[in-house]
């Protein structure tokens, strides 16, 4: 199961990551719905790109820059989170978003916890796969801590103050001091 | 000052309402006690050696009547009656109850305050100068650019996990009274050749570990681009900025480690597709926001009261008061009054509940209902008319806060230090007690004259030692002992300058001594007017260090110490170190 779109629903794509004694070059990539890590799709593009479903994931010390023209070739790019401390992974989805023109899934991976969300929700992840030993359901609630934020990111192309008509200290009608 | 619109509001409240279900969560053991520490640092919340401390944000160090007399009733209700204001412009509570907190918020959120960022990996509570509005040096007020930033910079999305903590500080005057050279960031408003306004940018400063004085990012930043540039400033630093090890994460070691020119390079190139973009800041929202900090209702008076001058020559203590405590005004007729915190025998910059609603009332009666704290630990009453300045003294000085030693030697910066902090390997607040005890003689102090001691029980250096005339700082020795490392020729402001170490360290008994020494060093080399910073910066550290080391000091512990304990402590008394934060 993962959050995606605001809801709980069931999910079929497997993550690979690779076991200590595999290489980029030499994993076998299962069939089926595979989310391969960047290395793996970069040693094995000219296998992997003929296939009708594919994901691709990028560590928090991996580029976005490095999927540059070819964000289109993948159904979900998944962004993995080592520590939820570890906040690369929010500049990452931006620039995915914003600079590598990527619409389609865009999914959070790794240690991805219900307080995380409505911040992984602003700048562009759309999926999240909440870790194992928590309740998803409950993660959900994450996603609508605040209904109103100040600063533009990838969900808000205005800042609040070209949004909204703000009250000023003429238009308060309230300052009673 | 800003007032909360209907947004501002519902942000503080909805992130209670969070804060609330977060406490829940670790109160239930839903959340581990590793996943809840980022939460509740985000939320200014720290578990210290006794109990949580909570600091409140005091935006840009503007403070109300209305809030101070809510800290108050909060420093009663849930802690022990009193509070700590800190080198940032904040306020610490530090005897609370984890399921109180919640509570706290909540109340605090009725005269719109709050711990939103107070601590944590995040972009912290912005600071600014003291003096913003009434300095007859300023060019430009920063306020509110500084509220303008504190709105962007809540709840960021993408900067709420950065490598390490964000400090940025903001000046709009000719003297720089916010230490930018020691931030993350510092902006300093001014205006080029055309009229326009802008800032220049520093990045990269900081003190703790390795202290850097900050690097020009750009000389003239139009005003309008200010958001969008910071904005690719943090993701430079969010992306690339060092996440290994905790003491190399701060930005100025990125900086350091490429080059302000290279630095600058990634910066320029990430802003290039946002500037000009959607977050450019408008002129309307810097009106709205502007509105809220224009100059109240003064009167036209004379430039110099005659009540004042008269009794200034009759009462010494008045006297010595208006030179040290009151500072000149822009408008005729009015001046700004620091209130001292530094009262010998109390903890710097601690203030009682009682001593928080008596400011209170002051505020409302002399200075337009608003008070400021400084980054030296004290607070400032603004906009007092000079015919009300002897009643005022007279009421502070009832209260215990007209100590006549702004900026003298007794004027000193202290972080909490080990009788609170886990970080801390020394005490702080019991040694600046010794120090001011030792030195508590207003002739002597008034000679020596503007000095800034600034003290840490530790690296990380929250009592600014490095920017100190004098700095002393708390330094880990494998006995468990409480050693200090003391600087000389440090400064904050235009000529900001990390001091020099002089030496080997000096335990807790001998550093009254030390001080004492540098201070005959001065006095010995001093030219008629020079200030300390004067003689040290032209003398060098050689002189001082040398007399310091000359003859032993007595190292014997023949002061009581639980006199100076804030906390007692047994006698075979060694830093307990636990776990961080």
């Amino acid at each position: 199961m993962i959050i995606k779109n605001k809801a709980v629903v069931s999910d079929d794509w497997i993550v690979l990551r690779l076991s200590e004694n595999e290489t980029p070059e030499s994993v076998t990539v299962p069939a089926g719905k595979i989310i391969v890590p960047l290395k793996v799709w970069q040693a094995q593009r000219a296998n992997l790109q003929s296939r009708a479903e594919l994901g691709v994931w990028l560590a928090s010390n991996e580029r976005p820059e490095e999927l540059k023209g070819e964000v289109v070739k993948f159904n979900v790019i998944a962004v993995d989170f080592p520590k939820f401390a570890d906040g690369r992974g929010y500049s990452i989805a931006y620039n995915l978003r914003s600079r590598l023109g990527y619409v389609g899934e865009l999914r959070a991976i790794g240690d991805v916890l219900r307080d995380q969300l409505f911040y992984m929700q602003r700048v562009g992840f759309d999926a999240f796969a909440p870790r194992p030993d928590k309740n998803i359901h409950d993660a959900l609630k994450g996603l609508t801590d605040f209904s109103e934020t100040y600063q533009i990111s990838v969900d808000q192309k205005l800042p609040l103050f070209r949004r909204v008509q703000r009250d000023g200290i003429t238009t308060a009608g309230s300052v009673n001091e | 000052m800003y007032k909360y619109d209907v947004y501002d509001h519902q942000i503080v409240d909805e992130r209670v309402a969070q804060y609330r279900d977060q406490v829940r969560r670790r109160l239930s053991d839903e959340l581990t006690e590793d996943e809840f520490r980022p939460l509740r640092l985000q939320n200014g919340l720290y578990m210290q050696i006794h109990a949580y401390m909570l600091r409140i944000a005091v935006p840009y160090g503007l403070v109300s009547s209305a809030q101070m007399r809510m800290l108050a009733h909060i420093a009663r209700k849930y802690d022990r009656g009193y509070g700590h204001f800190t080198t940032r412009q904040n306020l610490q509570f530090n005897w609370l109850k984890l399921e109180d907190t919640p509570d706290i918020l909540a109340d605090l959120a009725t005269v719109e305050m709050h711990g939103i960022q107070t601590s944590g990996n995040c972009i912290r509570n912005i600071t600014s100068d003291e003096y913003a509005g009434v300095a007859a040096d300023e060019i430009i007020d920063p306020r509110p650019y500084a509220e303008i930033l504190r709105q962007w910079s809540t709840f960021h999305p993408e900067f709420a996990f950065l490598p390490r903590k964000f400090k940025i500080a903001i000046n709009g005057a000719a003297e720089d009274r916010a230490a930018i050279a020691v931030h993350d960031i510092g902006l300093s408003v001014l205006k080029n050749e055309q009229g326009e306004i802008g800032f220049r940018v520093l990045v990269g400063g900081g003190t703790a570990r390795t202290p850097i004085i900050a690097s020009e990012i750009c000389g003239f930043l139009p005003w309008q681009h200010v958001l969008t540039y910071i904005e690719s400033i943090m993701r430079v630093y969010n992306q690339y900025g060092r996440r290994d090890n905790m003491y190399k994460s701060r930005i100025k070691i990125l900086v350091k480690a490429i080059g302000i020119e290279e630095f600058r390079r990634q910066v320029e190139a990430d802003w290039a597709d946002i500037k000009n973009g959607p977050g450019t800041l408008t002129v309307e929202e810097l009106n709205r926001v502007a509105a809220y900090f224009t100059a109240p209702a003064y009167e036209t008076l004379p430039a110099n009261d005659p009540g004042v001058a008269s009794f200034k020559t009759e009462n010494k203590a008045f006297a010595n008061w208006l030179q040290r405590n009151v500072k000149p005004h822009k408008i005729p007729g009015y001046a700004v009054v620091v209130l001292s915190l530094k009262k010998t025998g109390i903890a710097p910059g601690d203030a009682s509940a009682e001593q928080m609603d008596v400011v209170a009332d002051l505020a409302d009666r002399f200075s337009f209902g608003e008070l400021r704290v400084t980054h030296k630990q004290n607070l400032v009453l603004a906009d007092v008319k000079q015919s009300e300045l002897i009643n005022l003294w007279k009421e502070s000085a009832e209260h215990g806060m007209a100590s006549p030693n702004i900026g003298l030697l007794t004027d000193i910066i202290c972080c909490p230090g080990a009788d609170f902090c886990t970080l801390a390997f020394a005490r702080s607040i019991p040694l600046a007690k010794m120090i001011a005890e030792r030195f508590d003689n207003l002739d002597f102090l008034h000679d020596i004259g503007e000095i800034e001691l600034n003290m840490s029980g530790c690296v990380n250096a929250c009592g600014h030692n490095h920017i100190g005339h004098i700095g002393v700082i708390g330094v880990d020795k494998k006995d468990g002992g409480e050693w200090y490392q003391v600087s000389v020729g440090g400064a904050q402001g235009n000529d900001a300058v990390i001091g020099k170490i002089i030496g080997p360290s000096f335990n807790f008994q001998q550093m009254p001594e030390v001080i004492d020494r540098l201070l005959q060093v001065y006095m010995r080399e001093r030219i008629e007017e020079e200030l300390f910073i004067d003689t040290a910066r032209r003398i060098g550290m050689t002189p001082f260090k040398e007399y310091v080391y000359a003859t032993p000091i007595n190292a014997e512990d023949t002061v009581d110490k639980s006199a100076y304990g804030f906390i007692s402590k047994p006698d075979n008394y060694t830093v307990q170190r636990k776990s961080r934060f």
